[in-house]
């Protein structure tokens, strides 16, 4: 048996009498860039805020690193180890990059009440390594030396994205989610965050688990995929699995792709 | 010329932090002196000419240091962490009542005394030690902030603000209602608490001559509440800078930025909101501690609505966020309230020829202040760094791309 990071059994949301996630099975190898796609609305969202403990499941169990992270509040999975990034960029606008990091350092620093109105030695040490670690990030993740002091809201879109990142690694995570890191990006931009993950990777040691719709990315850094199609698991392989998956170009293409080929749909 | 190039030069070589702390303690030396040439500046200005009135006298400077106190405690909640709290009268009340309990002769059968300074043991009652009282009272209301805090803060925006205006309502009901409490007379009612000890430091006085034993016995007690109340600001200012600039500090900030973020970054929502309600609370019962002290005594009437929404009021007007603001805001409108638009009103009529009651539309010119002020300066008379920003590119609503890019 694989050692696997992240292992979601039997994983199921319901929203009303909507099923967002419909019973998936799920695993991440430690170590591993696994990504999650589907089409739009076929519940990878649903399934990174369950991960996330934005939503709690209606049933299944996650384990994290040998626990049981279902049901836990975001802080507390984050604190396990999970670290994110947002569909949409959620960074704080008006505070500096350098402030976002440290917010990202929030639960690896402890900083209590009165040590910070007495600022004992102790606590202006603790201080000065995250910032010392708040600036290497920033380096890191290829954010110009001008931009630690700016507020967020005026950064470049690029710089946002790679700050988010920044953040998400701020916490210290073992396992990264990136939900759609590449949305937005031109594809000269796009290949270079593939690269930058997969150094992120390999220096820091950290799982990757993204949800991408930019198939030549997912293609491209992947070593497992899974598609979720209407909340169900309808695929999971090495990428060269998935693109030959007839299910999995249904999903995508409409079942005119594969139908055709049985001469049901004539002309499609 | 060259001289003041020179000097600018000399300025600019010292360190950052002594540049940033000049101007806050070139203003704390004057206004600890203030006593001492308030008379002078009325004479200045002719002693019993209607002008004169406009001076701040000691007395309102007294009500000022505490007001500024609330509204830095309030800036904690409101302009830190971003949870409007309607009903911040509540945590002053605590903070009152304490010292209504603890320095009194309510509980008069009982006869105990504590490091009390000035009572003497014969007096009946609860004495406790009126310093230790101002950090008791203090810690009180911040264990009332919490269990307040503890169910209201799963609330989000509005919500969050009508159930803090109905606590705020609670409290002065309570203690108004409190001298029959299952048959205990715990309050007084609304005949409330009085006398409650005054300030003094006992037998200190015999080495520093210039410390009076109690405040009462000095002809200038007024000025000596005054230098307490000024040495409470300076206190409350300290903490509330060093939280700001600490990790909880920047906690709230990205609470309130974005909660959803915030809490995929590690922090813990309901833990560091309450801890900005306990915070918050802590500095509003030293105030109503501290107020309660000084006038003697303390009545459910004391904790109106209009408290809560005149430090409310303070706090957006100085600038949200920002603590010299907040201290402005504080000053200015705790001195238009007690002292200052009658003064203003009493010049105007002495001049237009009219008899206005000025004070009687105190409300309306405040509701003006505010609408004005809200219209040519919304980030308040010294706007905190990040709310001029955004107010400048207003990224409330919209994802930050779509803001930052207008």
């Amino acid at each position: 048996m694989t050692d696997n990071l992240l292992e979601a059994t039997k994983l199921r949301k319901e929203f009303g009498g909507l099923v967002a996630c419909n019973d998936v099975d799920f695993a991440v190898p430690r170590g591993s860039i696994v990504s999650l796609i589907g089409p739009n609305g076929a519940g990878k969202t649903t399934f990174f805020n369950m991960l996330t403990g934005v939503y709690t499941p209606t049933s299944g169990e996650i384990m994290f690193n040998g626990h049981d992270v279902a049901g836990l509040p975001p802080h507390a999975v984050t604190h396990m180890g999970v670290g994110r990034t947002f569909q949409n960029i959620r960074l704080f606008p008006t505070m500096t990059s350098m402030e976002n990091v440290l917010v990202g350092m929030h639960s690896r620093i402890k900083g209590g009440i009165i040590r910070s109105v007495l600022r004992t030695p102790g606590l202006r040490r603790e201080e000065r390594e995250a910032a010392d670690r708040a600036r290497e990030l920033l380096r890191y993740c290829e954010l110009p030396k001008s931009a630690d002091e700016s507020y967020a809201m005026h950064l470049s879109y690029g710089d946002q994205r790679r700050l988010e990142v920044a953040r998400a690694l701020a916490t210290e995570p073992k396992l990264l989610l990136l939900d759609e890191p590449t949305a937005g990006m031109n594809p000269q931009e796009s290949a270079q965050f593939t690269s930058f993950v997969s150094k992120v990777r390999d220096e820091r040691g950290v799982t990757v688990l993204l949800i991408e719709h930019d198939m030549k990315v997912v293609m491209g850094i992947s070593e497992r995929v899974t598609v979720l199609d209407y909340g169900q698991k309808i695929a999971e392989g090495t990428p060269a699995e998935i693109q030959a998956d007839e299910r999995v170009i249904e999903a995508y293409l409409g079942s005119g792709a594969t139908s055709a080929g049985n001469g049901e749909a004539a002309g499609a | 010329m060259m001289e003041r190039l020179g000097l600018g030069d000399a300025w600019s070589k010292l360190p950052r932090s002594v540049r940033h702390a000049a101007l806050p303690m070139l203003v704390l030396v004057l206004l600890a002196f203030y006593p001492s040439y308030y008379s002078d500046l009325t004479s200045l200005i002719g002693t019993n000419s209607t002008a004169a009135q406009l001076v701040p006298t000691v007395p309102t400077m007294v009500i000022m240091t505490v007001y500024v106190i609330m509204a830095l405690g309030l800036n904690v909640v409101v302009g830190y962490a971003g949870l409007l709290d309607l009903g911040y009268v509540a945590f002053y009340a605590v903070g009152a009542y304490i010292a209504g309990w603890f320095a009194t002769q309510q509980f008069s059968p009982h006869n105990v005394h504590v490091v009390s300074v000035g009572v003497p043991h014969t007096v009946q009652g609860i004495h406790v030690n009126v310093w230790s009282l101002l950090l008791v009272g203090a810690v009180f209301a911040a264990v009332f902030g919490i269990v307040i805090g503890l169910p209201t803060l799963r609330l989000r925006g509005d919500y969050l603000a009508i159930v803090t205006l109905g606590f705020g309502e609670i409290v002065p009901q309570a203690v108004n209602n409190g001298d029959n409490w299952f048959g205990h007379n715990i309050t007084n009612g609304p005949n409330g608490l009085t006398p409650i000890d005054a300030l003094g430091f006992g037998s200190l006085h015999n080495h520093w001559s210039f410390l009076p034993t109690v405040y009462y016995s000095v002809t200038n007690a007024v000025s000596y509440y005054y230098w307490t109340g000024l040495a409470l600001v300076v206190f409350t200012l300290f903490c509330c800078i060093r939280i700001r600039d600490s990790r909880l500090g920047r906690a709230w900030v990205a609470i309130r930025e974005d909660e959803i973020a915030a809490a995929a970054m590690g922090v813990p929502l309901m833990r560091t909101k309450t801890l900005a309600y306990a915070i918050g609370a802590f500095f509003g019962g030293m105030a109503g501690c501290f107020y309660a002290i000084y006038k003697s005594s303390t009545f459910p009437g004391d904790f109106s609505l209009n408290i809560s929404i005149t430090v409310l009021c303070m706090v957006i007007l100085g600038g949200m966020g920002n603590v010299w603001g907040v201290c402005l805001g504080g000053a200015v409108l705790s001195y238009l309230n007690y002292q200052g638009l009658e003064a203003v009103g009493n010049n105007f009529n002495n001049i237009a020829g009219t008899s206005f009651n000025v004070p009687q539309y105190t409300y309306g010119i405040f509701g003006l202040i505010i609408v004005v002020m809200m219209l040519l300066r919304p980030q308040g008379l010294i706007p905190g760094q990040r709310r001029k920003v955004e107010l400048e590119l207003g990224v409330e609503g919209g994802s930050l791309y779509e803001a930052s890019s207008q």
